[in-house]
């Protein structure tokens, strides 16, 4: 082994599409694999948990776990991970906020098993099986990891030193980090390693918003053709640009489709769909209640729309739980 | 006494709601006022913070009281047109809708979240809507809002394998 920086990659509840996002580096990604020994990486090398756990503490000089946390084997690889890096770094909206996982906040592990094993009009399952945890046959017993019923971001989790948001970050932003990183010279603990601004500040439609926003009207990108010009929001759909930080260079605008907020809030906020939602509220063209309630109404799912990457890390953090948790639980 | 107090003579048992309530500097703050002035008596389980304006309370507030322990979240303004500021109350208005929605998404129930426009000589008006919120929400019970911790019970789970 060389004495290069030791790097470790890791997906706890994600897509896949953050590790996706360090393959689209593309060639800088040659750079950065000359520059450090990449010593764990559950989706590309063949390393193992033991591999880890044979480490020194604190050897790996920064870790990036993508992915919100779900499970007991998130944990105890989050936990493990933390022990063994110098730095770690929340990568992706998921770990950062919560994310898209984050959602089944509205919902807990036993509606969750039932959808997805039971209910769904997908699913064949006769016997009704379900996960265990445990199961024994024949003296062997077996074992899976837990699910939770609330969802966690990295750092309800554990100490996280920095944080790269985006679904997924964007290979400009993750260059600037390694390179950081390799460098030294690193923010204060604690920094999201993007601009601390609105994406509206960025925004290629930003010259063609109005001074006075007013909408009758909110419809979805499926109902309406928008124009490639006009500010989305002057256009009617829902655009989190106004509390979302930018960084991203607004992929998404520029391809026409409206802000989802995967950036998450700027470090004045804390919580980002009440933000939205106070943004949008604000610009309904009616002083008066039905009319309010009728315009407003539009919005389909307020939770999903305004928390779609951060219900996790949001002031209420899930639906109200109000049987006991775990209870009736496979 | 007609109001429904909750002085001594009240079981002890009994659930006593904590609301917090924002009352725009103008109007409903100016109709607490009065109403302490003019002896009215009304339920004591509301915190009364003085905002400029209802238009002033972010949904953060409103989130945040609810997070921190909070049973129910009262807002108080200005009758429509008749705003300090000519037009707070109706941004008030709008997010209230939306912010109402979202809050019943999230599992609290609609009683928990209420405005009402109090102007600043309805001290009477204030007494009601202040008695009438404690009791629905003392009806719905403590919101208990709390994550529980999976942790710890992930120990001594045994799972029984049909």
């Amino acid at each position: 082994m060389t004495d290069k920086p030791k790097v470790a990659f890791y997906w706890c509840a994600s897509c896949g599409g953050c590790d996706e996002a360090v393959v689209d580096l593309a060639e800088k990604v040659l750079d950065v694999v000359a520059a450090v020994d990449i010593v764990f990486w559950p989706v590309a090398l063949d390393f193992k948990r033991h591999d880890v756990e044979a480490m020194a503490d604190g050897s790996i000089t920064a870790a990036f776990i993508n992915g919100a946390v779900r499970s007991t084997e998130q944990e105890e690889m989050v936990h493990l991970l933390r022990r063994k890096a110098q730095v770690l770094i929340a990568f992706g909206s998921c770990a950062q906020l919560g994310g898209i996982p984050g959602l089944a906040n509205l919902s807990d592990r036993a509606a969750v098993l039932a959808t997805a094993y039971l209910e769904s009009p997908s699913t064949v399952n006769a016997e009704g099986i379900v996960p265990q945890t445990r199961y024994v046959e024949d003296g062997r017993r077996v074992t899976l990891p837990r699910l939770y019923d609330t969802v966690r971001s990295l750092d309800q989790v554990t100490d996280v030193d920095y944080y790269l948001p985006g679904c997924a970050p964007t290979p400009g932003l993750i260059a600037k980090a390694v390179e950081a990183l390799l460098s030294g010279q690193l923010p204060p603990k604690g920094t999201v390693l993007a601009p601390d601004i609105a994406l509206c500040d960025e925004c290629p439609r930003k010259s063609t918003k109005p001074e006075r926003l007013e909408l009758s009207a909110f419809r979805r990108p499926s109902e309406v053709i928008l124009n490639q010009e006009d500010c989305l929001l002057a256009q009617g759909v829902l655009c989190m640009g106004p509390a979302t930080r930018g960084g991203c260079e607004a992929p998404c605008v520029k391809g026409n489709m409206p802000c989802t907020g995967c950036f998450g809030p700027t470090s004045r906020v804390k919580d980002q769909g009440a933000k939205a939602l106070s943004a949008f509220a604000s610009i309904v063209a009616s002083n008066d209640a039905a009319e309010i309630e009728r315009i407003v109404s539009a919005i389909p799912d307020p939770v999903g729309t305004l928390y779609r990457y951060s219900l996790p890390t949001s002031l209420l953090r899930r639906k109200r739980v109000t049987a006991p948790a775990g209870a009736a639980q496979g | 006494m007609p109001e429904t107090t909750t002085g001594p003579e009240a079981a002890p048992e009994q659930f006593e709601p904590r609301i917090v309530a924002f009352f725009c500097n103008w109007c409903t703050y100016l109709a607490a006022d009065l109403a302490g002035t003019t002896r009215l008596k009304y339920a004591p389980n509301i915190r009364v913070v003085r905002v400029m304006c209802s238009g002033r309370i972010d949904p953060q507030f409103v989130l945040d009281a609810f997070a921190m322990g909070a049973d129910g979240v009262l807002i108080g303004g200005c009758h429509p047109g008749d705003c300090h500021y000519e037009s707070g109350n109706y941004k008030t208005l709008r997010r209230f809708h939306l912010l109402h929605r979202t809050l019943q998404e999230l599992g609290i129930e609609a009683e928990r979240f209420r405005l009402e426009w109090i102007s600043a000589s309805e001290a009477e008006p204030l007494r009601l809507a202040v008695n009438d919120m404690v009791e629905k929400v003392r009806a719905l019970g403590p919101l208990q809002l709390k994550v529980p911790d999976e942790q710890s019970a992930e120990e001594t789970e045994e799972v029984a394998v049909p």
